[in-house]
């Protein structure tokens, strides 16, 4: 069964119609890339796939289960849709960290949060938060940032800090995580430290969403790719259906721009 | 020289008096302001339309009008016109009507350096906390609230500053501050009138208040230095 399924997503901003009809779905452990110009509509759709846009028509299924219909209001309500967000995680382009707060606790906060709602809390908070903490040091473990867990984003370059937010975004253990441009606000040598942490999570087989100007990245790493163009999905297949042999015109003058610049 | 050394020190009781009704009426100020001009803040952001209005227009009013006459609307309107004198005679009812005046005004400052501060915080901070599942509230609370802070320290101390020498203002409704017991002595008290140096010197008074303030907000700020 599909993990993701999206249907007749439409969203309108101002007059502007941004996505026009957008239907996917995706398996468990696969990393989906969504490639196309910029206005395409891409990050629109993560932000809609993340409640942080409601999309105007449309439904979202995650594990079958329905997360959002536009038709039913009953799932658009902000307190259901709080809930509903931790079937996602998403990594910002511009990381997001929180300054105020170390690595660590960049990693650590959301989680510590949620488990005050538990009802057991009171009675389990040494060994719930123990556990947060454990957690969370594993992660950044992971990131290879285990000596940077006490640095405040400020004295962390670029790269590490995105490796924080990816860190940040799977502590809650999301179904999916949603990337944004990962590295598209990074100096072009600190890419290769983040994609590298993307592709092991790929190998790990972490179900992602990656949307992303890194057409070798998106080639090698992803197991499917959509092309994005005005709104529309025009082409979706495997990377060598979509991006070594395009069906559609679009979809060739948008990868032929990227492999002449 | 023999009077001033025998003036001194009646002057000095009298002004330090007066200094802690002007320290009163400054933290009284200070604690009713704070939470006030944040919810007036939150009520001139709010994304209901009356309510928006409504902190806009006592802004402007208050904003738009001297202190002063504040003061004296407050102090005299319902006692001289609705009858009503609410604030009871003496010391303890300008000293209430004084507070109110100063809430009210410094509160809708506040509110703005308040709301430009939160809006000066990137949206992207409040959009990830909400995808890590964050209520507004916690995502206020634990992530803009510090960050809020440290940007409005510089202009909160100015007008902290402001407000030590504003509560001079008060001395229009004869409240017994620093002012008004300095100029007591031009008009003779305890044996002493014609004198003007005991107002002069309530300057000192300000001074020094202002410089350990300036001192204790320079430290705050150096605090929150450790994140940018």
């Amino acid at each position: 069964m599909a993990i993701l399924e999206v249907e007749h997503i439409q969203k309108k901003f101002g007059g502007v119609q941004v996505l026009k009809d957008i239907g996917f779905s995706m398996e468990k452990g696969q990393t989906l890339s969504i490639i196309g110009s910029s206005g395409s509509g891409k990050t629109t759709l993560l932000r809609c796939l993340n409640f942080l846009e409601r999309p105007d028509t449309g439904m979202i299924r995650v594990n079958g289960e329905t997360l959002f219909d536009a038709g039913n209001p009953d799932t658009t309500t902000e307190s259901e849709i709080r809930r509903k967000r931790l079937h996602f995680g998403l990594v910002f382009q511009s990381f997001n960290l929180f300054p105020q707060y170390t690595a660590l606790q960049n990693v650590m906060l959301a989680g510590q949060l949620l488990a005050k709602e538990a009802s057991d809390y009171k009675a389990r908070r040494k060994e719930i938060n123990l556990a947060i903490e454990a957690h969370a040091k594993e992660l950044l473990n992971q990131m290879g940032l285990g000596d940077r867990m006490g640095n405040y984003p400020h004295q962390l370059s670029g790269g590490q800090c995105q490796r924080v937010a990816i860190a940040r975004a799977l502590a809650l253990t999301p179904d999916i995580l949603c990337f944004d441009e990962p590295t598209s606000a990074l100096d072009p040598e600190l890419t290769g430290e983040v994609l590298r942490v993307i592709r092991e999570l790929a190998d790990k087989e972490t179900t992602m969403i990656i949307v992303t100007h890194e057409m070798a990245f998106a080639r090698d790493v992803a197991d499917s790719v959509i092309f994005m163009d005005d709104g529309y999905i025009v082409e979706q297949g495997t990377p060598g259906e979509v991006i070594e042999n395009p069906k559609e015109e679009r979809t060739r003058q948008f990868l032929s721009r990227y492999t002449q610049g | 020289m023999q009077l001033f050394m025998e003036q001194f020190p009646i002057v000095i009781r009298s002004l330090n008096i007066g200094f802690l009704q002007t320290l009163k009426l400054f933290f009284v100020t200070l604690i009713g302001a704070f939470p006030l001009g944040l919810v007036i803040a939150f009520g001139s952001m709010s994304h209901f339309r009356p309510l928006r209005y409504l902190s806009k227009v006592l802004v402007w009013i208050i904003r738009g009008t001297p202190l002063m006459i504040q003061l004296l609307i407050i102090y005299y309107f319902p006692g001289l016109v609705l009858h009503k004198p609410i604030w009871g005679g003496g010391e303890s009812g300008r000293f209430l009507a004084a507070s109110v005046s100063f809430v009210l005004n410094y509160a809708c400052y506040f509110s703005e350096i308040y709301r430009g501060g939160i809006q000066s915080i990137p949206v992207g901070q409040t959009e990830a906390g909400l995808v890590l599942g964050m209520t507004k509230r916690q995502i206020f609370v634990r992530v803009k609230l510090l960050q809020m802070i440290k940007r409005i320290v510089p202009p909160m101390s100015n007008e902290i500053i402001t407000l030590v020498k504003d509560t001079s203002l008060a001395r229009i409704i004869a409240l017994q501050e620093i002012i008004w017991a300095g100029q007591a002595f031009m008009k003779g008290s305890q044996g002493i009138s014609g004198a003007i140096w005991p107002l002069f010197f309530t300057a000192v008074y300000y001074l020094v208040c202002n410089g350990v303030l300036t001192l204790l907000l320079g430290y705050l700020e150096k605090r929150l230095d450790y994140f940018k």
